[in-house]
């Protein structure tokens, strides 16, 4: 059924009929409405679940470990600083291999304090082991999440997942989204079936003290099983869009990179702003086109390098920066070019820091500045007079 | 692919921590010993077992020679010595 709907609400809506058990989350903008919503269901009887209210997000992560450990399906939702202040557990809720799905509502980083939209939080904890997938939309945020479950608990991966979503842009935003029925979301994503879990006529010990002699292991094993994800990932998108009727994004998607000459490589809602930009400049002639990563955890080397081999001029466009060096999205997408024969011009824009709108005249100047000299840094629509001021 | 990840129970008795022991480890002389259990209570490793007078001993594979037995026993009836 076509609902107009915020996109919060509508991933509530998804999130209910994943059916989980346990929901914690402590509340922070933009994050908020999704966990609102998902109270009230409780409140109202249409969602079964137990939403334990916490004093931190260090406490909503831990809540939502502990509920995945006893083997319930278990969901928890946060942004910018509360994502930081979760990172401790985050990294635990990977190590252990707990399939909890948790939504990003991505958002800058203090200091100074920022509530607006950028991938900031999300890329500083990309070295955690969780899969993180970047939605384009609002019915692609709300898709995501029943895609996320059905990944997270595949038998063989068992990883939990971030589905992040622009802050404000996304969550605040309002769009016709075409909602899932219970009945299809049933068919897609079978109930949990854990294959550990703590009980106390089976007693295991989880997350314990790994020596030297064992650690690295345990590394190595995420690490593979995120390749196993690449393939999975195309998979499970081709079995929802036979029960849904629509692709979820799939690992990368390509906007008429076929004959391009300039490509821009981006994540997010920006994709949207930069399809509309592509098609106007389309339409004068100009062979432009995106290559929009959808999942950047695990990170699709193979089908980057294939999307953009031909492809003379890229522009990486990202939201966060890792300060004292290149950009994480530049550097990685340089990376996937290294020592190979056939590599194009990559150069790396800094564009919409907290929050900082995006115009179709941004999109216009990058793809403007896509000479053939590669440009490693360039912050867009930055305001020099206001470096000047003095303290 | 998981890895180590998950143990089951009762699995660190696997690990001889006794070789962590450096110096001393307790004699038991088994001499004037009352049975008072003194040295099993306070052995944080557990690993003290007896139950008759001059019957007490410990397990060297967890012992770690902390000499709480030898200092808490009212009858001097275990002593540090050097180890081997």
């Amino acid at each position: 059924m076509r609902e107009f709907l915020e996109g919060s609400r509508a991933v509530a809506e998804a999130v209910r009929m994943c059916k989980p058990g346990v929901i914690s989350a402590y509340p922070i903008t933009p994050q908020t409405h999704i966990v609102e919503e998902l109270a009230s269901m409780a409140a109202r009887g249409s969602l079964n679940a137990q939403c334990v209210n916490v004093e931190s997000e260090h406490s909503a992560a831990s809540v939502v470990l502990g509920a995945s450990a006893a083997g319930v399906r278990s969901f928890t939702a946060t942004s910018s600083q509360g994502l930081l202040l979760m990172a401790e557990v985050v990294f635990c809720i990977a190590g252990m291999r707990f399939p909890v799905v948790m939504t990003c509502a991505n958002r800058a980083i203090s200091a100074p304090i920022n509530i607006w939209n950028d991938h900031q939080d999300a890329i500083t904890v990309r070295d955690s082991g969780w899969i993180q997938i970047h939605a384009e939309t609002i019915q692609e945020a709300m898709d995501m999440h029943i895609l996320a479950y059905r990944i997270a608990e595949s038998p063989k991966i068992m990883l939990p997942v971030m589905v992040n979503m622009d802050g404000f842009i996304l969550t605040h935003g309002l769009e016709t989204v075409d909602v899932p029925t219970d009945e299809q979301v049933e068919k897609f994503l079978p109930s949990y079936k854990p294959l550990y879990k703590l009980d106390v006529d089976n007693p295991i010990s989880l997350g314990l003290l790994a020596d030297p002699d064992y650690y690295m292991e345990t590394r190595f094993a995420i690490n593979e099983t995120h390749k196993d994800v690449l393939k999975l990932i195309p998979m499970v998108n081709d079995e929802f869009s036979k029960v849904f009727g629509r692709t979820c994004g799939g690992l990368v998607e390509e906007y008429k990179t076929k004959d391009a000459e300039k490509v821009i490589v981006a994540m997010g809602s920006v994709c949207g702003t930069i399809k509309d930009v592509i098609d106007q400049m389309r339409a004068k002639g100009k062979k432009v086109g995106l290559l929009r990563i959808v999942s950047y955890r695990p990170f699709p080397i193979a089908a980057i390098y294939q999307a953009l081999k031909d492809v003379p001029k890229v522009a990486v466009l990202e939201k966060a920066v890792s300060l004292g060096s290149y950009g994480p999205l530049l550097a990685e997408v340089r990376s996937v070019f290294c020592g190979k024969k056939k590599a194009p011009a990559i150069s790396g824009f800094v564009i919409g820091l907290g929050g900082r709108d995006i115009t179709v005249d941004s999109i216009k100047e990058v793809y403007k500045k896509l000479t053939t000299k590669e440009i490693t840094e360039e912050y867009i629509d930055l305001k020099p007079e206001l470096l000047e001021e003095s303290i | 692919m998981f890895g180590p990840l998950i143990s089951k129970a009762i699995t660190a008795r696997k690990n001889k921590t006794g070789s962590w022991r450096s110096g001393e480890k307790p004699k038991f002389l088994q001499k004037n010993c009352i049975a008072c259990k003194m040295c099993l209570l306070i052995c944080p490793e557990g690993c003290i077992t007896g139950e008759a007078k001059n019957t007490y001993i410990c397990d060297y594979d967890y012992c770690k020679g902390c000499g709480n037995c030898a200092a808490i026993c009212p009858k001097k009836d275990i002593e540090m010595i050097k180890e081997e």
